[in-house]
């Protein structure tokens, strides 16, 4: 008895020892952090910037001031994610049923290539792929006149789905990569037809990997800066830009702890959301963290 | 194009030959050559001790200096000759306004050894103890006397001496007249016409200072308002413009040179190399007034690399290395034996040098335009509108 006990002792320890390097990571890199920036969210700015203790609600009450950036935000997040999905679906199935082994690595390969270049330098290339003398003018040769892409909320869509298409891709990829064959020969064989099989078969056996593929776009599209910042011309103005200029141009620490705060408090009201409504649709927890 | 005995080039083949230097298509030798400025530069050497840059003490440099500059703003001739000579390699980041200088410095932890302020802000820095007092004695190239007084005195506060001069200029407009067909002059023909004819093709710089200054100088008011009422002039202004805005951007040269945009706020150097490349760009001081700048060299409390700072502002304030500069990026010289050294066509180009009483309404920004909340948010507001 006293042996069980000891082994078990033993265990608790050893699971402790485990745990705490990332405990101690996620209270001192996370915890820590944001409890200084819920702090400064109620302070005042100090005279030359920065922040100077204080208990006021003013940060709060000015959130107004920057609606539009919350609204580009609300509604560019899930517009460039529905459209990342809709993209990678296709692709991801392709890859993972149709095409044969030689060429899915190749084109596997063919996804990962472009992170091997700087984030940076890819849209800035965009500019210029979207700036007048880039597919504008090429539209205008087949006689598409006066459309102008460059800083527009199309150009900042166009970006967003460029950068975020691979990680959509890869987690529908593996979803459908590890479909069990047996199960749409099951279903031709009862005489559904192959449209009929992919909504009732494939389709809800991938939702995990579009439920991860999604929730990954997301999350980072709602902190997204840089490609509002370089393809929307600083005038298609997501909440991360507005963060940016905050902190670094006004040097209004309280105030952007304050837009900081209201952004960590929109994700988690919309990530429950959707994770409700992807669990509705009759989805484990534990599938849903696959990757 | 016929050379006059007097200016053996002229500065749009210099600036041609410059660019072709740069790109590659011809060799340093051949650049030179055409340019005349490796005799310049020989007989020179020969002629004028000191003027070419020496190196005391290079023993003790460390190997490494992390500079904080603005872009387009350096010789990278000059960085790689301050390496060689000293062995010491320079980490160079870039920055799009002071405002965001200011709050990294504030934050701490930036591990610079030195930055390039605006005259403006040197008093911030120095009231927020942020700066290291300079020690003269240590950049004996630094003459206070050959620096024009103007762009020099914001340098120094009480006596000590916190920043030395790297180079003036000023912030009109690039205006594009093949594509808006006309000359312009003043700032209302820019607010106007933006709002007009030239709807979606201006550019606004991406920084409260100049943003909001000339839209001030539209209704009259200082470039420098910090007045509740002026400002709020100002905003009405800006967030009528912005629907017909092309960008937000200090980052205006894309833009321009690929004609997405035809106006754009512009500093001298950028007008510059505009103007170079694309005839047809002109650089405008508008009349009723903008800005007038300096920059410096200084050293941020707490440098991990002191002697090797001491000894890159040194170098720079050698007047042949200063007047290497200027070629590059087009910005004028604060330090008169470094002008001197310029060609004359350089000298007489009505962008960098431009005629007095074009000057003359240009004000020099004030320093509580870079504290002052009402302007940070204006700005701010008018960005997220």
């Amino acid at each position: 008895m006293s042996d069980t006990t000891n082994i078990d002792k033993k265990r608790s320890l050893v699971t402790l020892l485990m745990l705490l390097p990332s405990t101690i990571w996620y209270l001192l890199l996370l915890v820590l952090p944001l409890i200084f920036v819920l702090v400064f969210s109620f302070g005042e700015r100090g005279a030359a910037g920065g922040y100077v203790p204080a208990f006021t609600f003013d940060n709060y009450l000015n959130l107004m001031t920057r609606f539009k950036a919350f609204t580009n935000t609300l509604t560019l997040a899930p517009i460039g994610t529905l459209s990342c999905m809709v993209i990678a679906y296709p692709l991801a199935y392709y890859l993972a049923v149709v095409a044969d082994k030689k060429v899915r690595l190749l084109l596997l390969v063919l996804v990962i290539v472009p992170f091997w270049t700087s984030l940076l330098i890819r849209t800035y290339a965009w500019i210029y792929v979207l700036g007048g003398q880039g597919l504008p003018r090429l539209l205008d040769f087949i006689g598409i006149e006066g459309v102008r892409l460059a800083n527009s909320p199309t150009a900042v869509l166009i970006g967003i789905i460029y950068i975020y298409l691979p990680l959509m891709v890869f987690p529908i990829y593996v979803s459908l990569e590890k479909l069990d064959v047996r199960l749409l020969e099951a279903s031709y064989d009862l005489g559904v037809p192959p449209f009929k099989t992919f909504l009732k078969v494939t389709l809800p056996l991938s939702i995990p990997g579009l439920a991860t593929g999604s929730m990954i776009v997301f999350i980072l599209l709602m902190g997204e800066f840089l490609i509002p910042a370089m393809l929307g011309g600083g005038k298609v103005f997501f909440i991360g830009n507005a963060l940016v200029d905050t902190y670094l141009q006004s040097r209004n620490w309280p105030f952007g702890s304050a837009m900081a705060m209201s952004l960590v408090f929109i994700m988690l009201v919309t990530v429950t959301i959707y994770m409700r409504f992807m669990l509705k649709k009759g989805i484990g927890r534990d599938d849903v963290s696959i990757m | 194009m016929s050379k006059k005995d007097d200016s053996p080039i002229t500065s749009k083949q210099f600036m041609k030959e410059l660019h072709r230097y740069k790109n590659g298509s011809v060799t340093r030798r051949h650049f030179l050559g055409v340019t005349g400025l490796g005799t310049a530069m020989a007989v020179m050497a020969g002629t004028v001790p000191g003027l070419f840059p020496s190196i005391a003490n290079a023993g003790n440099l460390g190997t490494r200096l992390n500079f904080a500059t603005w872009p387009n703003y350096q010789d990278n001739d000059n960085l790689a000759k301050f390496t060689e000579m000293t062995g010491v390699h320079i980490n160079l980041s870039v920055f799009g306004s002071n405002e965001e200088m200011l709050a990294k410095l504030q934050a701490g932890g930036t591990g610079w050894d030195v930055f390039v302020p605006t005259n403006y802000t040197i008093s911030t820095y120095s009231d927020l103890e942020l700066v290291e007092p300079l020690d003269l004695s240590k950049l004996p190239n630094f003459n206070p006397t050959t620096n024009e007084e103007r762009f020099m005195q914001e340098g120094s506060i009480n006596g000590n001496t916190y920043a030395v001069p790297k180079n003036w200029g000023t912030t009109g407009f690039v205006n594009n007249t093949a594509k808006t067909g006309t000359n312009m002059t003043s700032w209302k023909e820019f607010w106007e016409g933006s709002m007009d004819k030239y709807s979606g093709r201006t550019i606004v710089h991406d920084y409260q200072l100049t943003t909001i200054g000339n839209a001030l100088v539209y209704f009259g008011h200082s470039f420098n308002s910090v007045d509740e009422a002026e400002l709020a002039q100002a905003e009405k202004l800006l967030i009528d413009v912005k629907p017909h805005l092309f960008a937000i951007t200090s980052d205006y040269q894309p833009g321009m040179r690929n004609e997405d945009a035809w106006l754009s706020m512009c500093w001298t150097g950028d007008g510059k190399q505009l103007n170079t490349d694309k005839p047809e760009i002109e650089f405008v001081l508008g009349k009723e007034g903008g800005e007038i700048w300096s920059d410096f060299y200084a050293i941020p409390k707490g440098a991990p690399n002191l002697e090797a700072a001491y000894a890159f502002i040194n170098f720079m304030q050698s007047p042949a290395v200063n007047a290497k500069e200027c070629l590059a990026h087009g910005y004028p010289l604060v330090d008169s034996r470094a002008t001197d050294l310029l060609p004359k066509s350089v000298k007489n180009d009505p962008i960098l040098y431009p005629a007095a009483e074009l000057l003359s309404t240009l004000e020099f920004g004030a320093a509580a335009t870079l504290t002052n909340p009402l302007r940070a948010e204006v700005m701010a507001r008018f960005k997220s509108a």
